[in-house]
């Protein structure tokens, strides 16, 4: 069966260890992480976690019942399919020497991304996007020399109905 | 009123009406105990806390109540981790408190300091480190409700020191609210009327019915139900009780040692009702070839038991109790009489597999264990709870024992947990002080948990221990010899202790056969002494449990006597 990636965002009681019962039941039960992200909600007690799994459709329906099962965990929604918005974000440090420097200017502002840094040597990079856009600027900016990247996974949330 | 950790924790044991528990104390534990002591509340004091688990497991299994233990902190904690583990791998309610080191030495490697939660949280159903004393009541209230509601687990609730020392208003209190727990306990209609019309339309119907049944305390239910449609029920080795095993639709226990009827039953239905089950692999064998020619409805409280491991036609999340109620509700306005002659094949060809192909054995001029058991059972008219140890000893058990009523068969299913039969004894003795309880066990997996005779003798718990002594870990054995050419790899147990003697070491009773005409005299002797009794049976060496479906094998293929 084929392996289809989703993206689970859930409501957790905002408590210690609740995200080591959510990261113990993936190892457990031999379920796959590919990104995870953890932050407080508007509600101090609640935290939202957003993470990306890879798995057939049996699978998937096991790991969204599990999580699910778990006392601390409030709410859970697959936001895999069009009707959520997602965004990832990275920060991206670029090896810039003189006859670079302008190329890598005009490259942040298509993408309409930010230097939040420079030096004499780099300048680090702040973008926000979809996997795709992400992974297109690194392309582009890889010949230059990327010497340091931090990625986050991909946070979702749902459209409001109009 | 003003109270302490330790007195907080005893008003919630006697607002939970707990009148027993199981434990061992400590450093840790000292002012709970000391508080425990000027209570009601009862304490059997175990020889290791793996035994503190698995008696308040036999005792919530034999009361269907939650079984409650106290164990101090580091390796009192740890000791417990084993039952633990069996209990939740058998939905059995239990509520496990441990101490812990002071709340200001959390972490810092402490003397007798281990991050029990930590280690637990996978194998409970919820656990708590207590951090302050503000919580203590709810998160107790909260341990007993997660315990037995819904699917029913271990809890486990780690209370530091200082938080068991300091002082807290208490106030009873009202009801719990998880605003993230809410298990469903009712079923849906319309996916009850599709199973009602798949049973009108089912030439070859079975049930097969687990421990979820008698958890829910279901089995009067699930008997009408079966009776009224006319269906065959199976049941896993957890379910043992859940159906009368004296009734005519009995089937036998189904699995990799269930009967060849279950299982030949299993592979021929074209409608299968499964009700409070997991399939666990060593029921269905090989998947693929598991029902394939059924349609499968299965029920149960657990929305991650159904597809599990097995595609399903109709599942049905609810409460196995209120399921079987609203299912017999619908089946009234068909007449089981109807039903029977449209069932009159398929019942015909169970009974030629059963008259074809019983349990049997072999009667030698050697005690064989089956006999044993066949013994017990007749001795005992059926009326003992029966609890066992793991392996070779527990699959005679279920085979050879039958069970008319639910709690009556006390084993560590899931986990197949040696040691458990002792200690588990012990705790459905605490909980059914009129009842004969036997624990079935090998000469192996006895020696687990031996040390537990003691808890016995001090506590005036006559159970009685009948080992079946071939002086091997016999299913370890029996695997070599079927699989691995009889290359008994560290199986053989040449140096075991006299049991004899060492009953009587305890201040229990001993005896011994072995001669097939020395069983029944030592058996009516054993059970009829008022004290803890050792049974010692030299059985046959190399006796196999038959059917055997080899692991990984179609359950419908199984190796015979």
């Amino acid at each position: 069966m084929p392996e289809e990636k989703h993206i689970f965002s859930m409501l957790v009681d905002n408590q210690p260890g609740v995200l080591s019962r959510v990261s113990g039941l993936f190892s457990g039960r031999n379920f796959n992480i590919e990104s995870l992200v953890v932050a407080e909600t508007i509600d101090p007690l609640v935290s939202r976690i957003t993470i990306v799994t890879k798995a057939n459709k049996p699978v998937v329906e096991q790991i969204e019942k599990q999580l699910n099962k778990l006392i601390n965990v409030i709410k859970i929604r697959d936001l895999t399919g069009p009707e959520s918005v997602k965004r990832e974000m990275a920060l991206i440090c670029v090896r810039a020497k003189a006859e670079h420097r302008a190329e890598i200017l005009r490259i942040v502002d298509i993408f309409r991304c930010k230097v939040v840094d420079v030096g004499r040597r780099h300048y680090i990079i702040e973008v926000t996007g979809d996997e795709g856009k992400i992974s297109a600027l690194l392309n582009l900016l890889k010949p230059m020399g990327i010497k340091k990247l931090a990625r986050t996974g991909p946070l979702a949330l749902l459209r409001e109905p109009d | 009123m003003k109270l302490n950790g330790s007195q907080i924790l005893i008003e919630v044991l006697k607002e939970e009406k707990v009148s027993t528990i199981f434990g061992f104390p400590g450093g840790a534990v000292i002012g709970i105990y000391d508080e425990l002591a000027k209570s009601e509340v009862e304490h059997v004091l175990v020889r290791h806390e793996q035994g503190a688990v698995h008696a308040a497991d036999g005792y919530a299994r034999a009361s269907g109540r939650v079984g409650v233990c106290l164990v101090t902190s580091g390796p009192g904690a740890t000791n417990t981790v084993t039952g633990i583990a069996s209990a939740f791998m058998d939905s059995i309610p239990l509520v496990v408190i441990s101490g812990q080191v002071p709340t200001n030495l959390i972490g810092n490697d402490a003397f007798q300091e281990v991050d029990i939660v930590g280690i637990t949280r996978p194998c409970t159903k919820h656990n708590y480190l207590v951090q302050h004393i503000n919580d203590l009541q709810r998160v107790l209230k909260e341990a007993f409700y997660l315990a037995r509601s819904g699917r029913p687990g271990p809890v486990l609730v780690d209370i530091p020191k200082d938080v068991a020392n300091d002082t807290f208003d208490f106030t009873p209190m009202e009801d719990i609210n998880l605003k993230s727990y809410n298990p469903t306990y009712q079923p849906n209609m319309w996916q009850l009327q599709k199973v009602i019309n798949l049973i009108e339309q089912a030439e070859r119907p079975i049930i097969f019915a687990g421990g979820g049944v008698i958890l829910s305390k279901a089995s009067g239910e699930l008997t009408e139900f079966a009776r009224k449609t006319q269906i065959p029920v199976t049941t896993s080795l957890m379910g043992l009780g859940a159906f009368p095993g004296s009734d005519p639709l009995w089937l036998g226990m189904i699995g990799m040692h269930g009967t060849y009827r279950a299982n030949m039953c299993t592979g021929h239905c074209d409608l299968m009702v499964s009700i409070g089950v997991r399939f666990d692999d060593r029921v269905t064998g090989k998947t693929d070839a598991f029902a394939a020619q059924a349609k499968i409805v299965h029920i149960d409280i657990d929305p991650t038991s159904i597809r599990k491991n097995i595609p399903v036609t109709i599942p049905i999340v609810g409460d196995c109790k209120i399921t079987l109620e609203r299912l017999s509700s619908l089946v009234k306005k068909s007449d089981p009489n109807h039903l029977k002659r449209r069932r009159q094949k398929w019942l015909d060809q169970i009974e030629e597999w059963k008259s074809t192909r019983p349990l049997a054995y072999k009667q030698e001029n050697i005690i064989k264990p089956q006999y044993v058991v066949e013994k017990l059972y007749q001795l005992t008219k059926g009326q003992a709870i029966i609890t066992t140890e793991v392996g070779q000893n527990q699959m005679w058990a279920a085979q050879y024992y039958h069970f008319d009523q639910p709690g009556h068969f006390i084993t560590s299913g899931g986990l197949g947990c040696m040691g458990f039969g002792l200690p588990a004894a012990i705790g459905a003795q605490v909980a059914c002080p009129d009842k004969l309880v036997v624990d079935v066990a090998g000469d192996g997996s006895i020696q687990m948990n031996i040390q537990e005779m003691a808890t016995a003798v001090q506590s005036c718990l006559p159970v009685k221990v009948v080992i079946l002594n071939n002086g091997y870990l016999g299913m370890v054995r029996q695997w070599q010899e079927l699989f691995y050419e009889k290359r008994y790899a560290c199986t053989s147990m040449d140096y075991a202790p006299d049991f004899v003697k060492l009953a009587e070491a305890y201040g229990a009773v001993g005896l011994r056969a072995t001669q097939p005409e020395e069983v029944e005299p030592v058996l009516s002797e054993g059970l009829s002494v008022p004290k803890p009794v050792i049974m010692d049976f030299v059985v046959a060496k190399e006796e196999n449990v038959y059917p055997m479906v080899p692991a990984g094998a179609p359950i419908t293929e199984m190796l015979l006597v």
